[in-house]
């Protein structure tokens, strides 16, 4: 082939020229050209080292679910348990590990890493641009997660998964009762996937900052890029709460110091204090971006631009900042002070008005539009009934009097999996329907997505919205199991049945995307007509996303300029470059280098993860560890080859 | 889809520094969310000392020497600090090499003060909260100051290589001294929280 990208760059650079741009390119040369420079090695090193933020994404979503799968499955035991009065099918030993498996999973190891997920892949498409702004960083955060999760399975499947609660209250978690390692196992694991949700969210506030496509100013950045942006600011300071509090755990378990000790000075309620100053702000990392695929879904299956944007853009801010004003109404039965009590209620229920004015924007939107009802917008439809209700109970939960009531009962059970399924589980199935056409280039088959939503529609709600019934009958939550005499039998049986279906309609998602991947219908690059950046590429994209960076003239830039995409061109084409600007107006600024495929990302997350799974059984592993951590680091931050600046 | 290209970038530069830098602003958000722990982890600290009937429990206050000695060098940092970052600014490499030495040795006496700091706080870390906490305070600042040295090392390190001729490295040079600050300033809250708090 002419124009070989390598024997190109040799003869240019022997000319003396420094890179080659873009600029004149015919297509063919241009594409060859930056194929060679983004691409990731075949084979295994390929696969371990490389920065492709699409690949990693991936891989982000496909371990997810397969954790939600574990997760699943926990919970139908839970329920096979359950189904019956007085039933003994399952200890109550191995019942607290399954329960805390079960929402410790679907917390840490689904929840926030597939909403990571999708923001890993999705961010850079949509504002422009070729990587995230740390590309080892992002290859780093996705081992760390990956094998933190693994780690606490493991313990599981060797009789020392956690059990004391996803929320893992002292002392049942503290040296006095916690049995054997199980809490270690969750406290390290704990500390350890956090540090990967960290490092997504700095490395997604530098890259919507920094990297956006010029004339992709403030008020021009797609919703869901906003709501991944507010949710990032939410993480930065809700997770080192749970950082500090998982750290604290394990000294106190492991070197004798006394947090949670109250014989010596200190106290049970700062675990939850601490712990929920983190695990509520955590149900807003879950929702906010759900809410950002519902503002991306909605506008292209109603054909007009969402109503509302700068309502929305103030809502979701609102939002992240009022998440972190409720987490004492998880403590309302601590016996608080009453002022404490009155102030977590007021911000408890003004939480609900930046929620009703996203709703209500969304509703004028389908009102003002001419709805297709294809899977994705159907989803988003079953988001907005199963969430209004969920919202409702929790202004209910957020009532003191109420609260006291049905504390630890199966009415929070249901409230919570109304918010966080219905908040978050059905726009992101939403979201899988909408956006795989664009990641594999395969549409999802309609007629199977319509059966799998009623499926998970109907098994959820036969599922959890009796569990408010049963919680107001006075059935608590956690327990493994019931006398006959309660009268809870029947409806527990329905609610186990009804999970099967809620499962049946899960395996029709992964049915549906398996039989697509290699049946489905050619996508094309557009197939639902939408407006955002990520639909001007080829699906699935090239490793360089775009062979042009657009430039962006319009809030909804595809349907501004539906034939002719304004680019850019000077990027260098041998060697990766992506372009950072202003943080405003995002006016180019630089082209900067970006980083190639490593193998030191993995090769640093094993350190870290061996560190922190030897401190387990020793502190010393701390200090020994150091060693093959700063190898690691070095190495990965050690400049290779040319200096990238030469110009 | 038709491209129309509109814009030409090819005489941007490929590094500056500050806010214009993406690495400024992860170096930005590190700092914010390091600052949320110590944050939480002072926040711990009060709220065990409001509980308690007497603070420090079953302790003397520290003794301030060591404390207030590692205060004086990170304070007296601050100057060579900027000034290696006035230079990396300039990409003057020659002063930024001997800036960056100077730092080193600046940033490795402050541990070494630190070795007889711990037993200044007169309490071990499981003898009650206070002690954990405490011990827990200095701890977290001692692993900022290892790090931030590390990095600091490794950079200078690299500024005798003829990889350190970039421009892109007198802007990571500026990160770090950018951090340093925050290392300093950390300080300066926690040694009023660890010394001066137990006296008031």
């Amino acid at each position: 082939m002419s124009g070989m990208p390598g024997k190109k760059a040799k003869r240019i650079e022997e000319r003396g020229l420094k890179g080659i741009r873009d600029t004149g390119l015919d297509e063919a040369r241009l594409r060859a050209f930056l194929a060679h420079a983004w691409h990731t090695p075949k084979g295994l090193y390929g696969w371990l080292a490389t920065v492709d933020h699409k690949l990693i994404g991936k891989r982000y979503v496909v371990t997810a679910f397969l954790f939600l799968i574990l997760a699943g499955l926990s919970a139908l035991a839970m329920r096979f348990q359950l189904a019956a009065p007085e039933a003994g099918r399952i200890s109550p030993d191995f019942y607290n590990q399954l329960f805390t498996m079960h929402g410790t999973t679907m917390m840490f190891l689904f929840a926030v890493p597939v909403m990571e997920a999708f923001t890993v892949y999705l961010v850079p498409l949509m504002i422009g641009t070729r990587n995230v702004a740390f590309p080892r960083l992002n290859a780093f955060s996705y081992w760390i997660y990956v094998s933190g999760g693994t780690m606490i399975w493991i313990a599981f499947a060797f009789n020392t998964g956690a059990d004391a609660g996803w929320f893992s209250y002292v002392p049942l978690a503290g040296p006095d009762y916690g049995i054997g390692k199980r809490p270690d196992f969750w406290a390290q694991m704990v500390t350890y996937t956090e540090v990967s949700a960290l490092a997504v969210a700095v490395e997604i506030i530098a890259t919507v900052f920094k990297l956006r496509a010029p004339g992709m100013t403030l008020d021009r950045i797609p919703l869901y890029v906003w709501s991944v942006l507010v949710t990032a600011f939410v993480i930065l300071f809700a997770m080192p709460a749970v950082m500090v509090s998982s750290t604290m755990l394990i000294l106190d378990r492991l070197v004798g110091t006394k947090f949670f000790d109250p014989a010596a000075g200190g106290d049970a309620l700062l675990w939850q204090h601490l712990f929920w100053f983190f695990g509520h702000p955590e149900v807003y990392i879950i929702f906010i971006p759900a809410t950002g695929f519902v503002s991306a879904i909605l506008p292209t299956f109603v054909r007009r631009p969402v109503f509302g944007y700068l309502g929305i853009v103030l809502s979701l801010i609102a939002i992240g900042f009022l998440s972190f004003g409720l987490w004492v109404h998880h403590m309302f039965a601590t016996g608080l002070p009453q002022l404490g009590e009155s102030f977590f209620t007021a911000s408890s229920m003004m939480i609900a008005i930046p929620s009703g004015i996203q709703i209500f924007c969304w509703i004028a939107t389908i009102w003002g539009g001419r709805p297709i009802f294809a899977t994705p917008l159907v989803f988003v439809l079953g988001f907005i009934f199963t969430f209004v209700i969920g919202g409702m109970t929790g202004v209910m939960v957020a009532s003191v009097p109420l609260d006291l009531q049905v504390h630890d009962t199966y009415f929070v059970v249901a409230h919570f999996h109304y918010v966080l399924v219905g908040g978050a589980v059905f726009p992101l199935l939403g979201a899988v329907y909408y956006w795989f056409p664009k990641v594999t280039g395969r549409m999802l088959s309609e007629r199977l997505g319509h059966w799998n939503f009623w499926f998970v529609f109907l098994g959820f709600n036969l599922t959890f919205f009796p569990m408010h019934i049963l919680g107001l009958q006075g059935m608590p939550r956690r327990i493994y199991t019931y006398p006959l005499e309660s009268g809870w039998g029947s409806a527990n049986l329905f609610i186990s049945l009804s999970s099967l279906v809620l499962f049946a309609g899960f395996a029709l998602l992964f049915l549906n995307m398996l039989l697509s991947l290699r049946n489905g219908r050619p996508a094309g690059d557009n197939p639902w007509g939408a407006s955002t950046l990520e639909w001007a590429t080829t699906s699935p994209p090239p490793s360089y996303n775009f062979p042009h960076l657009p430039v962006v003239t319009h809030r909804e830039p595809l349907w501004a300029r539906p034939d002719t995409l304004p680019v850019i061109e000077g990027l260098r084409v041998d060697a990766r470059e992506v372009l950072g600007g202003t943080v405003a107006d995002a006016v180019p600024q630089l082209r900067l280098p970006s980083a190639d495929n490593s193998i030191w990302p993995l090769l640093s997350a094993i350190a870290v993860g061996g560190t922190f799974f030897a401190s387990i059984y020793t502190p010393w592993a701390v200090v020994w560890g150091a060693i093959p951590i700063s190898i690691g680091f070095i190495c990965w931050f050690w400049p290779k080859g040319e200096p990238e600046d030469e110009e | 889809m038709k491209q129309r290209p509109v814009v030409d970038v090819s005489h941007l530069p490929t590094y500056d520094f500050g806010a214009a830098s993406p690495m400024w602003w992860g170096t930005l958000a590190f700092i914010a969310l390091e600052a949320t722990g110590f944050a939480l982890a002072i926040g711990t600290y009060f709220y065990l000392a409001v509980l308690a009937r007497h603070w420090p429990i079953a302790a003397p206050a520290p003794d301030l020497a060591p404390g207030t000695a590692v205060l004086m060098i990170l304070l007296a940092s601050i100057v060579p600090n900027h000034l290696v970052d006035r230079w990396a600014r300039q990409q003057d490499l020659h002063k930024v090499r001997a800036g960056m030495v100077l730092m080193t040795i600046v940033g490795i006496l402050p541990l070494i003060v630190r070795i007889w700091e711990f037993p200044a706080l007169r309490i071990s870390w499981d003898q009650n909260a206070y002690g954990s906490i405490v011990w827990f305070l200095l701890a977290l600042h001692t692993s900022h100051l290892l790090t931030d040295i590390g990095d600091t090392i490794v950079l200078a390190v690299l500024m005798f290589t003829q990889k350190g001729k970039a421009g892109r490295r007198l802007s990571d040079v500026s990160d770090n001294a950018f951090y340093w600050d925050f290392v300093v300033a950390s300080w300066v809250v926690l040694y009023l929280v660890i010394y001066w708090a137990p006296r008031m």
